[in-house]
């Protein structure tokens, strides 16, 4: 074992990368529930937009039109199970599941002919400037541009909820829908647009995986990352501040058990690989969560 | 416009008739999705729903239906008693490994001597490894308000890290000339799960699941425990006036399920599969959640549905070896039906009506 090739300014550095896809998949979600609605169909919407991506990509041999197509194919799948549960009032957690069940057949079906391809490369940005400082310069401005497309989001979706009126209709529909009813506001409507969104995130991060992460197409590659999302979700108390802290700390925990596993530490590859999961756990058992929205899961029927 | 009534009560009727229709629709779309893939439709369904049952190799087909439906419908029936409590244990699949492992460790313990004490031992064993592992999402609700979706499904992959160690490490075969996976189980006779009546593919896993529907139907119609099951789903706060403790109800639904899906795991490791390895767990246990809703949560549909989602399993093998479809193709399809029917379960609660006045 040798814990002093580990370079702790690599580390952080990768510790963002690492964090990219749960923190796009869980900004979406955290949308999706500030409205509402219980999406359990994130690893089915991640590992769809993880396909997509990939395949979109390798056509045009751009991963910017990859991403898009990861955006679109994620959104498209939201959309059953908006149809489902918005229109059809199906049960929230059942569909979800469906839905992932779903998403990961259909991946594995589109993804047939492209395994083993190299996706495109994805070139990191240098920063001019901040790029240089040093120490800092490499942990946090030398990127690919998907990492700050994330923490636009995430900075976007903050002053939205807070600021902005279509942020405040969207919480009064998630916390008291007949209330939102009442006012007018056309609940399934907004709804629908929360799932979309959460869908087409969701998506972004899946295709981060196979694009910049891995970056290869592989059968159930999301191994649980949507999960993981839902479970930030949680853990930032639905509050997007908290969930970068929160996706940085998987991160954190899935790139140290990484290069603990490369540097070779006395316990078994399975028990490191087991980390992230169990870290989940413990951070949902030890963080209370805040109040979830009111509505959370409920099924809206105006029944006037 | 069309437009949704809420009906008084779910209707009878379509009780029954949407699982019928999910699976027609299902036919029709999973027909679609052939054609888009370059095969005939109506042969490739012919092959998946068919085949298994009616074909000149039926033979081979049939004990594969108990085979591959027993896990599904034990598992099944675990769960439904937790969802109908509104109690949502969907890391099946992870009780489903720790049981086998525990039941493989036992029989492999005792490994080579011959006592007929040993395969029950397994049993035991394998119920509480899937009832340990089920108790940790169930604890942790109770005790610290954790969400257990996400705890049990979390486990669901350290699960299979577990396995993967057991296949490669404690649990490997010291004669396997290294490679990875367990000695087998089934060519061990003490620890064997062996079909009862040869050829019929009725092995103890196939009695256990029968026993299975019976002991949740009694349960659930007839005794107070299923009655409380069903009224804390319903109406959680009228279950506690009527002194249902929902803490208890939580444990021991979850107790339930994890037992269940703990023995679907053993007899598969003792049985069919035979031995401890890193590909053992084939997902029975999300499928089984397919099984336990489009049997409407009840023992016999869940009987019912069992046998109709064994029936794609191995008629999707058949279709991929026949015909070349992508075994991909055969998730898709299970999906697709717990979509439709999730989608006309409206049918059940609600009455389409067509309104002139504008919304």
């Amino acid at each position: 074992m040798d814990l002093s090739s580990i370079n702790p300014i690599l580390l952080l550095a990768s510790l963002m990368v690492a964090a990219t896809p749960i923190l796009l998949a869980a900004i979406g979600e955290l949308v999706v529930e500030r409205a509402g609605v219980l999406n359990l169909g994130v690893e089915g919407m991640m590992i769809t937009g993880a396909v997509c991506g990939f395949v979109v990509a390798v056509a045009t041999t751009s991963p910017w039109l990859g991403f898009l197509g990861a955006a679109v194919g994620g959104a498209l799948l939201s959309l059953i199970f908006g149809f489902l549960t918005q229109f059809l009032l199906s049960n929230q957690v059942a569909t979800g599941l469906a839905l992932t069940l779903f998403g990961l057949g259909l991946s594995a079906l589109m993804g047939q002919g492209y395994i083993g391809i190299k996706a495109p490369a994805f070139p990191d940005w240098h920063i001019p400037l901040l790029g240089d400082i040093p120490v800092i310069g490499p942990i946090v401005f030398q990127h690919d541009p998907m990492v700050y497309v994330g923490l636009a989001i995430v900075a976007g979706i903050w002053a939205f909820l807070k600021y902005s009126r279509a942020g405040l209709i969207l919480r009064a529909v998630g916390e008291n829908h007949e209330a939102a009813h009442a006012l007018g506001y056309h609940v399934v409507r907004v709804r629908m647009l929360a799932i979309m969104f959460g869908g087409a995130c969701a998506g972004l991060g899946g295709a981060y995986l196979s694009l910049v992460r891995v970056p290869q197409w592989t059968e159930g590659m999301t191994a649980g990352a949507g999960w993981i999302a839902l479970a930030i979700v949680v853990f930032a108390s639905w509050r997007p501040g908290r969930l970068l802290l929160g996706a940085y700390l998987f991160g954190g925990v899935t790139v140290l058990q990484l290069n603990l596993q490369a540097a070779g530490v006395a316990i078994g590859v399975e028990y490191l690989s087991m980390a992230p999961y169990l870290a989940t756990i413990a951070v949902l058992v030890i963080m209370r969560a805040g109040r979830a929205p009111g509505s959370l899961g409920q099924s809206f029927h105006a029944s006037r | 416009m069309l437009m949704l009534e809420k009906r008084p009560q779910p209707s009878r009727g379509w009780t029954f008739a949407t699982p019928i229709l999910a699976v027609v629709l299902t036919m029709l779309f999973g027909g679609l999705l052939f054609a888009a893939l370059g095969q005939d439709p109506l042969v490739t369904i012919r092959t998946i729903f068919l085949d298994p049952l009616f074909s000149e190799f039926a033979w081979f087909y049939r004990p594969q239906l108990l085979i591959k439906g027993a896990p599904l419908v034990l598992i099944a029936i675990g769960l439904s008693f937790g969802f109908r409590a509104g109690i949502w244990n969907i890391g099946a699949e992870g009780q489903y490994i720790v049981g086998a492992i525990c039941g493989a460790a036992v029989g492999l313990a005792f490994y080579p001597m011959e006592s007929f004490i040993i395969f029950p031992l397994m049993i035991l064993a394998g119920a509480f490894g899937g009832l340990l592992w089920a108790m940790i999402p169930g604890i942790l609700r109770v005790r610290f308000g954790t969400n257990e979706i996400l705890v049990s499904l979390m486990l669901v992959y350290v699960a299979e890290q577990l396995l993967a160690s057991m296949a490669l490490g404690a649990l490997r075969n010291p004669d396997g000339m290294g490679f990875p996976g367990s000695r087998n189980l089934s060519q061990y006779e003490s620890a064997a799960n062996l079909e009862i009546i040869a050829g019929s593919g009725m092995h103890w896993g196939v009695v256990t699941a029968f026993i299975a529907v019976i002991v949740a139907y009694v349960a659930l119609s007839r005794h107070i425990f299923g009655f409380n099951v069903r009224l804390s789903g319903q109406s959680p706060r009228a279950a506690r006036f009527a002194g249902v403790n929902p803490s208890v109800l939580v444990l021991i639904c979850m107790a339930i399920s994890g037992a269940l899906a703990g023995l679907a795991g053993l007899f598969e490791v003792a049985g069919p599969a035979g031995q401890i390895s890193i590909d053992f767990n084939v997902g029975y246990g999300f499928t089984a959640i397919i099984v336990a809703f489009l049997g409407r949560l009840h023992p016999v549909g869940i009987l019912l549905a069992g046998g109709l989602m064994a029936l794609t399993y191995i008629g999707g093998e058949i279709a991929q070896s026949n015909l070349g479809l992508p075994i991909a193709a055969i998730q898709i399809l299970q999906g697709m039906l717990l979509f439709f029917l999730l989608a006309v379960d409206v049918l059940t609660n609600y009455r389409i009506t067509w309104t002139r006045q504008v919304a």
